[in-house]
């Protein structure tokens, strides 16, 4: 996992994206340019943040989860 | 190494979408799709820690910022696992000094190295072949290289490769030899004798109807 370490914690770019899904919805694209992250990395993070429960997808959209606002609250 | 016992029947071909893939790779598993919206070059390699695929990993490091200029990604592959790959790219940056800033699918499975044609046992029955194959941001295969094994690639020509293809979309219209950015750009052939008559009368610099040239607007 290149967003969720194996001790579960996010990794610096996972951390950085669910920072930039703090005020709210946001597409992969708007989230690769808040980071500065490369589009193909952010579309595989935030797969993964979404399977481990930390954000979820509506349409082409990611929000954080209750569990993923915790991580970085 | 287990030998490779497979037959590839078809190999990908230019202009048709580029087989899809999942593949675990040292940035986290990574599906061809996450690559829509930029154009990917995607690389075999035949092994880590090989010398000639050292000096190609500095090289492709070296143009990396040009082909993100250009909005253009670069996969590695070979069929080395990922601990392989981490502590090979972290030797190159340890003894070069270099840092590999792109992402290496481990294909142990060779599941994407069967799809894209990268292995040829008449040159390697453990390994693949050099492969670079340039996708568009449509996820069309738009160009497709071999290179044997004791041949390393020549980055120049990738880019070139790369520039003239987005020219050509940009324009409509086709690079002659040798074509660099700058230089003069060759007109698609008309398909009517009207068009050919009025071809002449355009202003290109024509050798005749058929082979006309012109300068594009620089941006």
């Amino acid at each position: 996992m290149a967003c969720i370490s194996p001790d579960g914690k996010p990794t610096e770019s996972g951390t950085k994206m669910l920072h930039a899904l703090e005020p709210g919805f946001g597409s992969p694209e708007e989230i690769a340019e808040d980071t500065g992250l490369s589009l193909f990395r952010v579309r595989s993070g935030l797969r993964e943040l979404a399977q481990a429960g930390l954000a979820k997808q509506k349409d082409d959209k990611y929000e954080l989860t209750e569990k993923g606002t915790g991580l970085i609250g | 190494m287990e030998e490779i016992k497979e037959q590839v029947i078809s190999l990908p071909r230019l202009g048709e979408p580029a087989p899809a893939f999942e593949a675990v790779t040292t940035h986290g598993l990574l599906k061809l799709e996450d690559f829509k919206g930029t154009w990917l070059v995607l690389f075999s390699h035949p092994a880590d820690f090989t010398p000639v695929c050292t000096t190609e990993f500095i090289a492709f490091a070296e143009i990396y910022p040009e082909l993100q200029k250009r909005e253009v990604e670069l996969l590695g592959l070979s069929v080395d696992s990922v601990s392989s790959h981490i502590a090979w790219t972290r030797n190159i940056e340890e003894k070069v000094g270099v840092k590999i800033p792109f992402p290496i699918i481990a294909d142990l499975s060779k599941e994407v190295s069967l799809a894209y044609g990268m292995l040829h046992p008449g040159q390697s029955k453990t390994e693949t072949v050099r492969c670079v194959f340039i996708i568009d941001d449509k996820q069309i295969i738009r160009t497709i290289l071999y290179y044997p094994l004791t041949t390393g690639r020549n980055m120049d020509e990738i880019l070139r490769i790369i520039d003239a293809l987005q020219t050509a979309d940009a324009n409509a219209v086709a690079t002659p030899a040798n074509w660099r950015p700058g230089d003069m750009v060759v007109v698609p052939p008309p398909n009517t004798q009207e068009m050919a008559e009025e071809r002449l009368k355009q202003g290109y610099e024509c050798v005749d109807w058929y082979l006309c040239k012109k300068k594009l607007q620089s941006k």
